[in-house]
């Protein structure tokens, strides 16, 4: 098989782990497209956190593969991923809390260029990734924010700070795992804002459990239950699909759409 | 403005006044202590900005110290030049080996397999002739500064060893405190925080720490060799997990993460057991009662005080 799309960027062909007798995730399909925004949807237990993991490098598969550019990067390190072009977000906010904002992307910056024998260099005279990172500041919609404290901001704001951290390494695949969840509804608009601003240029992977930013970002929507992929289109087909509407009827998770 | 520049450099001018007091035994604890200062502040690089809780930190330590007697003639000094560099590589590159096993393991088992081979180097001296197993072996001439027929210093005479050994010290600080600026040293400061973090950004941490761990080792060799030079005399003990436990304690005494607070911690351990061994053979017992209360009361350590005592000052309401 190749990938169909010009825009393909990461392909994951039936990816599939095993926990013991526990198919967490069974022959599970995506394609993410630069300038697209893909959701991945499902209940509590259905497999994202496992596929975005798999995707991310921080879990290997089982079986099938995972292509970048074509590249097959199945048996790629999380760091060997991130080098390549794959950043993600962790759904339980991951930062370095003590350090300033700054710093956090300062450093997100700096692993592009890393120059460890340089013992002598000093990290704040290095003007460009202080530039870089002030300019992600700036786009995941932290600007003025840089010299605080990165875990006394809100919660919301340390959501943000992942986003810029992610664009420090130059990725061109976002994997954001939840990155709205805990948000109040001004955060959250202001989230999906920066998410359709990234789109543009990126392919953005999107788990999420805040229906109505779904349907309002996402071009492509992917439905999982129980470790398989359900159902896989458009929002309007997904919107309209029996299946779909069947697997989340008595959910607490109904879709209000 | 640079008030703790001038504290810092004050405490250095005082320390360089010890050897004009004259006495001479003062001179030598002082020596002593600026060394075990060197190693707790390699350890720190380890324990207080990697986070990497070593427990066999006295192996490098002893490596260098038993490099140097090994080096020396029985009847002649060896060179300076020569046996320091030798030492120091030595510890370093046997930090490096021993980095490269334990640095697959994390937490608890970091610590236990960081002891374990620290012991298995102890018993490479402790019973082997090698390095006259239990009872080791004297340093009979300290090595000679000697270059090309010029001698700028000499390691026989106390007061230029002191100075030596303060120069020493400063020179690991500044050293230290440089590469932490770096870029390197950030990433360090960045796996003790969050390492996962450190990997999904791109950073193989693997290396990072091995480096880390190859460079405080080569730094606590700096230590060992300077021992060794001081008392003419090693002994296996120098690797044993005693020491290893003892520059752990003097780091977190101190307050880890905190260059100045592992030197005050070496002043600190060492004046605790010259006080209390003094007072009774059952020394030991007093300075863990001490290091017991100094956890539970002053978590950051002695590097903390300052700090401490600015907040009670103001009324405890800033913290900066």
């Amino acid at each position: 098989m190749t990938d169909t799309h010009h825009a393909a960027l990461l392909v994951a062909e039936r990816i599939t782990r095993r926990f013991g007798g526990l198919l967490a995730n069974q022959d599970v399909c995506l394609t993410l497209e630069r300038g697209k925004l893909h959701a991945l949807l499902g209940p509590n237990g259905a497999g994202k956190s496992t596929c975005i993991n798999m995707l991310s490098g921080d879990l290997p598969p089982s079986s099938g593969q995972i292509r970048y550019q074509g590249r097959d990067i199945t048996g790629l390190t999380a760091a060997q991923r991130s080098q390549v072009g794959i950043g993600r977000s962790y759904q339980r906010t991951n930062i370095f809390p003590k350090f300033t904002v700054l710093e956090n992307v300062r450093l997100a910056a700096q692993s592009r260029r890393q120059q460890p024998w340089r013992i002598f260099s000093q990290a704040m005279k290095q003007q460009w990734a202080i530039d870089k990172a002030l300019a992600c500041i700036d786009e995941a919609g932290l600007a003025g924010r840089a010299e605080r404290t990165a875990g006394i901001l809100s919660h919301g704001e340390q959501r943000q700070l992942e986003i810029a951290m992610v664009l420090a390494t130059d990725a061109q695949v976002l994997l954001l795992d939840e990155p709205l969840a805990g948000m109040g509804s001004d955060e959250s608009a202001r989230m999906v804002e920066v998410l359709r601003r990234l789109r543009e240029t990126r392919a953005i992977l999107l788990v999420e459990h805040d229906m109505d930013a779904v349907f309002a970002v996402a071009d492509t929507i992917t439905v999982m239950v129980n470790g398989q992929v359900l159902e896989s289109g458009p929002p309007a087909q997904i919107k309209a699909s029996i299946a779909v509407q069947e697997a989340y009827l008595g959910q607490e998770d109904t879709f209000h759409v | 403005m640079r008030y703790d520049l001038v504290l810092k450099l004050a405490a250095v001018g005082g320390l360089a006044l010890v050897p004009l007091s004259g006495a001479d035994f003062y001179t030598e604890l002082i020596a002593k202590t600026l060394v075990l200062a060197i190693f707790a502040m390699s350890l720190d690089l380890l324990v207080g900005y990697t986070g990497l809780v070593s427990l066999g930190h006295a192996a490098y330590f002893g490596i260098a110290a038993y490099t140097v007697a090994l080096m020396s003639p029985k009847y002649e000094a060896a060179s300076l030049w020569l046996t320091m560099p030798a030492a120091v590589g030595a510890a370093a590159l046997a930090a490096l080996v021993i980095g490269v096993f334990v640095l697959r393991t994390k937490g608890i088992y970091f610590i236990m397999v960081t002891l374990a081979f620290a012991q298995m180097a102890f018993y490479a001296f402790h019973d082997t002739p090698l390095g006259g197993g239990s009872d080791g072996i004297y340093v009979n001439m300290k090595p000679t500064a000697e270059i090309a027929g010029f001698m700028p210093f000499d390691l026989d005479n106390p007061t230029h060893l002191y100075y030596f050994i303060l120069a020493m010290l400063v020179l690991v600080y500044l050293f230290v405190g440089r590469v932490l600026q770096s870029p390197f040293g950030r990433v360090l400061v960045g796996i003790k925080s969050n390492e996962h973090r450190m990997q999904s950004l791109g950073y193989v941490t693997f290396r990072y720490k091995l480096a880390a761990f190859a460079l405080a080792g080569g730094l606590g060799g700096i230590a060992g060799y300077l021992y060794a030079v001081v008392f003419g005399f090693v002994t296996p003990e120098l690797l044993s997990w005693h020491q290893s436990g003892n520059v752990l304690l003097m780091v977190i005494l101190g307050g880890m993460g905190n260059l100045v607070g592992a030197i005050a911690g070496a002043f600190a351990f060492v004046a605790m057991q010259e006080v209390f061994s003094a007072w009774t053979k059952h020394w030991q017992l007093a300075m863990g009662l001490v290091i017991v209360a100094a956890v539970l009361f002053l978590p950051g350590g002695l590097s903390a005080i300052p700090a401490r005592i600015k907040r009670a000052l103001q009324g405890g309401s800033a913290n900066d």
